[in-house]
């Protein structure tokens, strides 16, 4: 029978009989997933459990499970939700990432379309090549980028403000500045990096298209909007479904480089609290508990966006 | 062809955007080579507005590698970079490689439990007590084994893996050759670009380490080039500090010494990460 053949000699029989058969002929993978796999566990999966203190007292002395029960479950939850500081900190975040995603949104398209659009291939290359390059640097390098470019006293942007004769802004010191710094910032390391997707998008538009097109007496700006446009729709909605979903995470590592005390009013998310909440006051409970609510929301918002983002690309298919 | 007037300007508008995209991306990284390597006084002479220096000192330079809390921290970031890279690659290559075998009985479970923890993040907390359960606090492998294996790259090299024909692996198995020679001899060298690309995905994480050396790194001895740069950066604002404050210039070489290795490595390596992070993407 045809449907017998199909299924893997590891599959039939008892089920002693089918662990031995895929002992015997698989062990050396299996031998080489333990270390992969050990990590997963230990380091991503038994933290999970350890995340029942957002329903302790939690200290380290008594441990996980010494560590008493919090009177009432939701105590944590409780102070949080009163705490003044939380919902400028949850604001914060959700104007970072919604910010970024907006300002972020057609820069790398239009860059895509130029660099696929331009005839000279090793111009093209080379202003590639040069784009990606901050996606790679630091934050902390980006940090020392902007305090060149940036800064009050030597900054080069206040430098030729100053010899035209207008008033020195202070972009780093400022709350009125700072989360425009953190996007624009965002958006200068990411530009290239984020257009690699849509330069292979356009690569895969089906060139009959293109001569179809010519053919119909379209100019290259046309072509743009009648076929490069509408082949490249699905995996820019894609990206942009993927992208709502990942709201509440906006880089830890940024708002730590580069936040100040001056700042803190506007820089200050989730992630920087619970940090020094947790890690710095030793609050291990109520950051905890903060964290846990952050990463289920976020689990079911990236959850429902990735299987939204998958009905949409079979929807146009 | 005869041109038309509209797609001149076509053309022109492609290229205004593209070199300005260029121009953007690059002179914001001149002005701070140029102001690592411009004396002082004439930096602020020009109120920091130096693009091309006239006048060129490399005592920034020479003073940043004598002051040995910079050099060191270089040398924990190097230690950390290759110590890591290598345990990365390693441990990804071993997992990526059964997880690609869908023959392979739970291959389809481990991926389930992958994808979980690339979705589900337990939180600072409740991490940073397992890392000090296993007594990493304050030592190099709490900026090693807490992102051993990155779940994202492992699915890059899976699929790599899984667009290979499995005639291949009939073959060689045919040939009496077992699992392990089978991914020695047969499998390596043809992943060595992916390899490669994601051995410098892996290096530049490493080498830009931050995040886990403020999570769970408390000694100044173990801390790396991007924690201190940081450090440095700032330090006129913490006017507090009785250390001599240094200069702009000083800052930028700093900057440029924590940037140097990626910049020299990157152009021989970018034409296989392009390749590589594309098949990725297009399989993945």
């Amino acid at each position: 029978m045809m449907h017998v053949s199909t299924v893997s000699p590891a599959l039939r029989g008892s089920l002693r009989d089918r662990i031995l058969r895929a002992l015997r002929r698989y062990w050396p993978l299996y031998l080489m997933a333990i270390p992969g796999m050990l990590y997963f566990i230990i380091y991503k999966i038994v933290p999970i459990f350890g995340a029942v203190i957002a329903f302790k007292n939690f200290t380290i002395k008594k441990g996980i499970w010494g560590s008493p029960w919090a009177q009432p479950w939701y105590q944590h939850y409780k102070y949080f939700f009163r705490s003044p500081s939380n919902v400028r900190i949850i604001t914060n975040t959700i104007t970072l990432s919604l910010g970024k995603l907006v300002v972020g949104l057609l820069p790398p398209l239009i860059f895509a379309l130029a660099i696929s659009e331009c005839r000279n291939k090793y111009v093209a290359r080379a202003i590639q090549t040069v784009s990606y390059l901050p996606h790679f640097l630091s934050w902390a390098v980006v940090y020392g980028i902007c305090l060149t470019m940036l800064s009050e006293s030597t900054g080069v942007i206040n430098g030729l403000i100053k010899s035209f004769g207008g008033k020195t802004i202070p972009f780093l010191t400022s709350n009125k500045y700072f989360r425009g710094v953190l996007i624009g910032s965002d958006l200068w390391k990411n530009l290239g990096w984020g257009a690699i997707t849509y330069i292979a998008a356009i690569m895969g538009v089906d060139t009959t298209l293109y001569e179809a097109a010519t053919v119909d007496g379209c100019g290259r700006l046309r072509q743009i909007i009648h076929v490069t446009l509408p082949g490249i729709r699905k995996i820019f909605v894609v990206l942009m479904i993927m992208n709502v979903g990942k709201i509440l995470n906006v880089s830890f590592t940024q708002v730590n480089v580069m936040m100040n005390d001056s700042v803190r009013q506007s820089g200050e998310i989730i992630d920087t609290w619970i940090y020094t909440e947790g890690l710095g006051k030793l609050n291990y409970s109520l950051s905890t508990a903060v964290g846990l609510l952050k990463s289920v929301i976020s689990f079911m918002l990236v959850f429902a966006t990735n299987r939204l983002a998958r009905k949409w690309e079979c929807a146009i298919w | 062809m005869v041109k038309s007037k509209g797609d001149v300007l076509f053309n022109i508008l492609v290229y205004v955007i593209i070199f300005t995209v260029g121009l953007i991306c690059l002179i914001p990284v001149l002005f701070v080579i140029s102001a690592s390597v411009t004396p002082y006084s004439e930096l602020l002479k020009n109120g920091g507005f130096v693009l091309i220096p006239r006048k060129f000192t490399n005592v920034a330079y020479v003073e940043m590698l004598a002051d040995g809390a910079l050099s060191h921290a270089m040398w924990v970031t190097v230690k950390l970079t290759v110590i890591a890279t290598a345990l990365n690659l390693v441990v990804t290559l071993m997992l990526a490689y059964p997880l690609s075998r869908h023959s392979m009985p739970l291959s389809g479970a481990m991926m389930k439990i992958v994808m979980f923890c690339m979705l589900f993040d337990a939180g600072i907390v409740p991490t940073y007590l397992i890392v000090r359960k296993t007594g990493l606090i304050n030592t190099l492998w709490a900026m090693i084994v807490p992102t051993l294996v990155s779940a994202y790259n492992l699915v890059i090299m899976k699929a790599f893996f899984e667009g290979l024909p499995e005639e291949l692996f009939e073959a060689a198995r045919i040939d009496g050759a077992n699992e392990f020679r089978i991914l020695w001899h047969l499998i390596l060298p043809m992943a060595l670009p992916i390899i490669l690309t994601i051995g410098m995905y892996y290096a530049v994480d490493h080498w830009n380490c931050y995040l886990l050396s403020i999570y769970y790194i408390t000694k100044d001895q173990l801390k790396p080039l991007q924690v201190i740069l940081r450090r440095l950066l700032d330090a006129s604002r913490n006017a507090a500090d009785q250390e001599l404050v240094p200069t702009e210039t000083l800052k930028m070489a700093a900057v440029c010494y924590a940037t140097a290795p990626i910049i020299v490595v990157y152009p021989f390596i970018q034409k296989y990460f392009v390749k590589g992070t594309l098949a990725g993407a297009v399989k993945g």
